[in-house]
């Protein structure tokens, strides 16, 4: 064997993730099998018809760009990548005669922890993402986009440039869409390590070739982005939401989730269950359900808290979790917030210090250093979390580490300085007896699993 | 100095974004230079610099700044094992723990035979995947059980007498 071929024996397909069959009303994953995610095979699935509707190419009398606009605001498609932003008012910000170019750009740096949905619909159905980007490039009257991917997942990103060929030699992309009088060029760029690059404006700033540090804002993208240019970024999912709600009509969309929360979502699954993976449901779907999806917490052991929506949200305990409804409004009613929909499940085994140390170290780590209170503070939080969870904790530090996150939040330029700290506040305020048990005892309150 | 394959594939990248706005292509080209010589020296910068119309040091920075590029020599397989929150939760770090046992060296350490370089790093992305590795960048290798780890480097290495 060479060592492509000793490496490829480890390549994820998707069956665990992706293929099993468990999702509930699939509108961006259905019908995937990890080897048809050819532009021939998207099309077969119903692929491009949205678009050939709105340009009026498939003998229908076609969309204006601001009934496409209303079509996604009346769906109550909300921004997928964390903050859940009503996308077609997103839209609706993006000036209409602006004398020079416009941008889009996808947002496909998935790097918040416990997230991994964006990877699969890319390597799976790159067409729908390429397609929602077309689409919303037409309702926009933008010219030129960009999708930025995750710099490790380097084959997803070689697997989108393919997608863009098949593409473009089939006149979906490029001068005189389908004969239309669209014209739209999308091109794929690529991350190299940096969490914080997922900030829009720090996006922006790589995009350009800068080190990732977030702009401070506003001004907002919409009216200065890209190169200093009107642009709109949205996430991956977003984008792959849009097809469906054309062809399908923004009623049945709103309809298969509630009321502002259209849609279906999928949740990344990950820690202490027995499937780990992609689940595709409706909004509006409980937990357990979910949960159950996911083949239940381990064997053997009782549900203790989750994360619902990637690393910077608050922990919530089981009791509270078990009555929540996978929703932007739902989560956020029970303290915590739905961000990019990754549900972290911790087990009865699990500690929590041990756990939010992990986390601290994340945030430390990719603190870009460009505001004091989170270059200073989550070293801060990082080193104090670390000493608890090695026997040298005091008892004061419980309110030194919510004093630390306190003076932390809002006081950034971007949300990683609020990521940072709401994680440590809400474990806190939820398992105070477990960091007060270690600091006194030196140990841990439940017994060690590895 | 950098290949003319590389260079060809630096005028693919540049030619994704404005002509006054070569520099957006810095990324890119930085992690082709690293592809073909293992690291970004700093020769490979001044020429990106040159080639790009860019400041060295504007250069440098973007090389500083994102967590994939080395800034100095690896072995010939870097390794890079991810032990977040999620991973952790799922063997991620005995999975480093692991390879560090194997291999004979702490993580941010490299084998003496430079055929590895072992690190922790920061999320994948891959999180249901767990326990997962990055090798040389662009390779995902998922759900590694100890016992495909131990084929991994078993693997790598017996490459190594075919070769």
């Amino acid at each position: 064997m060479n060592p492509q071929q000793v490496l490829g024996q480890f390549r994820a397909t998707g069956l665990e993730t992706c293929f099993h069959g468990r999702h509930i009303g699939a509108q961006i994953l259905d019908g995937l099998d990890g080897s048809n995610w050819r532009l021939k095979d998207y099309e077969a699935r119903g692929g491009y018809q949205a678009l050939r509707r709105i340009l009026g190419v498939d003998g229908s009398e076609g969309l204006t760009p601001d009934q496409v606009i209303a079509a996604v605001k009346e769906s109550a498609l909300r921004g997928r990548g964390g903050a859940g932003f009503p996308t077609g008012l997103k839209w609706s910000f993006m000036p209409r005669q602006f004398p020079g170019q416009k941008y889009l750009v996808c947002n496909s740096d998935e790097g918040e922890p416990g997230t991994c949905k964006d990877r699969d619909i890319l390597q799976f159905n790159p067409h729908i993402v390429i397609e929602g980007m077309i689409i919303a490039a037409y309702a926009m009257g933008i010219t030129v986009g960009y999708n930025y991917i995750h710099g490790e997942i380097f084959q997803t990103y070689d697997r989108f440039e393919d997608a863009l060929r098949e593409a473009r030699a089939a006149g979906l992309l490029g001068d005189r869409i389908l004969g239309s009088s669209l014209n739209f060029q999308l091109h794929a760029a690529h991350g190299f390590g940096a969490y914080i690059c997922g900030e829009e404006t720090a996006l922006l700033e790589s995009l350009e070739g800068k080190k990732g540090q977030p702009r401070f804002k506003p001004p907002f993208p919409a009216s200065f982005g890209l190169y200093g240019k009107p642009t709109t970024v949205n996430n991956t999912e977003t984008f792959a939401a849009v097809p469906w709600i054309i062809r399908n009509g923004a009623q049945a969309y709103l309809q298969c989730g509630k009321p502002n929360n259209g849609g279906t979502k999928i949740y990344s699954v990950s820690g202490d269950v027995e499937r780990p993976g992609n689940y595709e449901i409706p909004m509006g779907t409980p937990f357990s359900v979910l949960l159950e999806l996911a083949g239940g917490v381990r064997t053997g052991r009782q549900l203790k808290a989750v994360i619902p929506g990637g690393s910077s949200a608050p922990v919530l305990p089981a009791s509270i979790m078990m009555d929540c409804t996978m929703d932007y409004d739902s989560i956020a009613k029970a303290g915590s917030m739905l961000g990019s929909g990754a549900v972290i499940v911790m087990d009865d085994s699990r500690c929590m210090v041990k756990s939010l140390q992990r986390l601290s170290y994340f945030y430390m780590h990719e603190s870009c250093g460009q505001c004091t209170p989170c270059r200073e503070g989550t070293g801060w939080l990082s080193r104090v979390v670390d000493r608890i969870e090695n026997g040298q904790g005091r008892q004061a530090d419980m309110d030194l580490l919510d004093n630390v996150a306190e003076n932390i939040q809002g006081r950034t330029i971007c949300a990683l300085g609020d990521a940072a700290a709401m994680p440590v506040r809400a474990m806190i305020k939820h398992f105070r007896p477990e960091f007060e048990y270690h600091v006194a005892n030196k140990t841990c309150m439940v017994p060690a699993y590895v | 100095m950098i290949s003319s394959e590389s260079r060809a594939r630096f005028e693919q990248e540049v030619a994704k974004y404005p002509a006054d706005q070569r520099q957006s292509a810095v990324m890119a080209c930085l992690a082709i230079a690293q592809q073909e010589i293992g690291y970004v020296s700093a020769e490979a910068e001044a020429e990106i610099a040159e080639f790009l119309g860019m400041a060295p040091m504007a250069v440098h920075e973007v090389t500083t700044f994102y967590n994939m590029y080395n800034q100095r020599p690896v072995g010939k397989y870097k390794l890079n094992v991810c032990t977040n929150l999620p991973c952790q939760l799922r063997d991620g770090a005995r999975a480093l723990r692991h390879l560090e046992k194997k291999l004979g060296i702490s993580m941010g350490e490299s084998t003496d035979d430079g055929m590895f370089t072992l690190q922790q790093c920061e999320c994948l992305g891959a999180c249901a995947d767990s326990p997962v590795l990055l090798v040389n960048d662009r390779t995902m290798c998922s759900f590694m059980t100890e016992e495909k780890l131990d084929q991994l480097v078993d693997g790598l290495r017996a490459t190594e007498g075919n070769a």
